[in-house]
């Protein structure tokens, strides 16, 4: 029998999907029968009254959660967040209900024993229910009481070799592909520098200096599985600077029907026969492929490597050999205020540990930048709209390029100075007016 | 600036800021006059001495002295 009745909540389960409500019933049930006999070190009806505070939210169409609070673990300006409940009375096991974020392993590659472990630590001494994963990437943890941070920190530190991510003005949890481990389109080894800049700025991850949040995200190619260019201050998005390596004889199979396109997806329809001209000439967006007597062409310096032919034929198409990755900066997804994308600062660059390049020629920089100039709040993309990308590259030191101008006609940021042209911005009218008429 | 000038400097001008408990990392380095990466050595240490505390809203961060944080303040309720 359920502790609070949720008739609004209840609605929610009525849906065709999934409902979160119906996930935190059943944990309220299985900590109300404690079959496991666990010691939860926290009110054991948490699940009830968190679905209690709920429903009355609902009710009440206002939250009842106080914003943020002063908990943390010992010298960590991040990695937990206070949530307290303005309703304890009606709502004690929920009166603190504190979030924690667990770094994720690079790849988000789990054993299930990991996984056991993490669920059975945070059954004891947290709600038990969690966000696999946050936004950024993180396990997110979902409720527990003060007292529990401390425990939870230290059985995490010593039994799991696990650390708290990132949240508020620090650097958060850098997320990355699954990378070269299982995808053969990896322009570089998206969980190695993940884990070396995961370990290189641990003091900007736990010790909060920023303006605001700051994420890095690794993309072994442009296909974007964690959306870095659309959420990332640090977008890394893997690219290859020689030609797409093509196998004529895999083409061919394509088109006879052999192989089934787009490695098998969108197979719930009959889509009818493959068709080379219509599925992939066509849809390059740069018109850079020619399909004639068999034979498939591809102008390289014409080709921004959108990856779609790749994925329509990967068996025929593969990435090439002198790889490296573009870097974006300054995208963010905020929930308020305007979405943006990432803006290119470096075309190509090189991706080999100990990364020392990427470290101190583009991610240093930024941040001396971004930590001089950034108002609070501010993100790195708002401060690159509000001084403009042309300071980005002064204070990077990269050179405008063609590249990062989308179309002609757009981004006018990038002007010339005076230093920058021969004899200044001073003419001598009389050799100008030897060639003009006034 | 030594460590002990520093932490003198921050309590003092936080002691004087009224109805005011929380504050952003910037206001603490410009009270400091240093560069951010200087003024977060001295923060970090002032942290540690439990002299100033961290609150965070989940997306922001701000430091206030240890044990003066009304969380009341945070819903705009001076
Ligand atoms: S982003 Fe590219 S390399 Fe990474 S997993 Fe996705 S398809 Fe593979
Ligand atoms: S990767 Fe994209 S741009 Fe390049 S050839 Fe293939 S479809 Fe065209």
């Amino acid at each position: 029998m359920a502790k609070h009745e949720t008739p609004l909540l209840d609605q929610l389960e009525t849906g065709p999907w999934p409902s979160f409500v119906t996930d935190i019933k059943r944990e309220a049930e299985s900590r109300a029968k404690n079959e496991r006999n666990i010691e939860y070190q926290i009110p054991q009806d948490c699940c009830d009254d968190l679905l209690g505070v709920l429903e009355l939210s609902f009710k009440h169409g206002r939250t009842h959660w106080k914003h943020g609070g002063i908990v943390g673990v010992f010298g960590y300006g991040g990695g937990v967040i206070g949530r307290y409940c303005d309703q304890p009375e009606m709502f004690p096991g929920v009166a603190h209900f504190h979030t924690m974020r667990v770094s994720q392993p690079a790849g988000k590659f789990y054993t299930t024993k990991y996984l056991e472990e993490i669920c059975d630590l945070w059954e004891r001494r947290g709600s038990g229910l969690t966000n696999m994963h946050g936004s950024t990437g993180d396990i997110i943890f979902l409720g527990t009481t003060t007292p529990q941070l401390e425990e939870v920190f230290w059985e995490l530190g010593h039994n799991l070799n696990q650390d708290l991510g990132g949240s508020g003005s620090n650097l958060r949890t850098p997320s990355d592909c699954i990378g070269q481990a299982r995808c053969e389109w990896s322009c570089f080894d998206t969980q190695d520098i993940c884990h070396d800049l995961t370990n290189e700025y641990q003091d900007e991850l736990h010790r909060p200096a920023f303006p605001y949040k700051f994420k890095f995200k690794f993309d072994g190619c442009p296909n974007c599985c964690v959306a870095s260019i659309a959420r990332a201050d640090l977008a890394f998005v893997g690219t290859w600077r020689d030609d797409i390596k093509i196998d004529q004889e895999a083409v061919q199979g394509y088109v006879n029907g052999e192989f089934p396109p787009n490695g098998g997806s969108h197979a719930g329809r009959d889509w009818g026969p493959f068709d080379i001209q219509k599925e992939v000439i066509d849809l390059c967006p740069t018109g850079c492929m020619r399909y004639e007597d068999g034979k498939l062409e591809i102008n390289t310096p014409e080709c921004y490597r959108c990856m779609h032919c790749i994925n329509v034929m990967p068996r025929a198409l593969r990435i090439g050999d002198d790889r490296g990755c573009s870097i974006f900066a300054g995208a963010k997804a905020p929930i308020l205020d305007g979405a943006q994308m990432g803006s290119l600062i470096v075309p190509f660059i090189k991706v080999e540990a100990p990364y020392d390049e990427i470290k101190e020629t583009v991610i240093e920089p930024i941040w001396d930048w971004w930590m001089e100039e950034g108002k609070n709040r501010e993100r790195l993309g708002e401060l690159m709209k509000r001084q403009g990308f042309q300071k980005l590259l002064e204070v990077t030191g990269f050179k405008p390029d063609p590249r990062m101008v989308q179309e002609p006609r757009t981004n006018p940021y990038i002007f010339w100075k005076e230093d920058e042209v021969p004899g200044g911005f001073d003419r001598d009218i009389n050799e100008f007016r030897k060639y003009h008429q006034r | 600036m030594d460590q002990a000038e520093a932490t003198e400097k921050i309590v003092t001008a936080l002691k004087k800021k009224k109805g005011k408990t929380k504050f952003y990392f910037n206001d603490l380095a410009k009270i400091l006059g240093e560069k951010p990466r200087v003024a977060k050595k001295l923060i970090n240490k002032m942290i540690e001495d439990e002299v100033l505390e961290y609150w965070s809203s989940g997306s922001t961060s701000l430091y206030g002295l240890k044990g003066t944080g009304k969380q009341a303040e945070a819903e705009h309720e001076e």
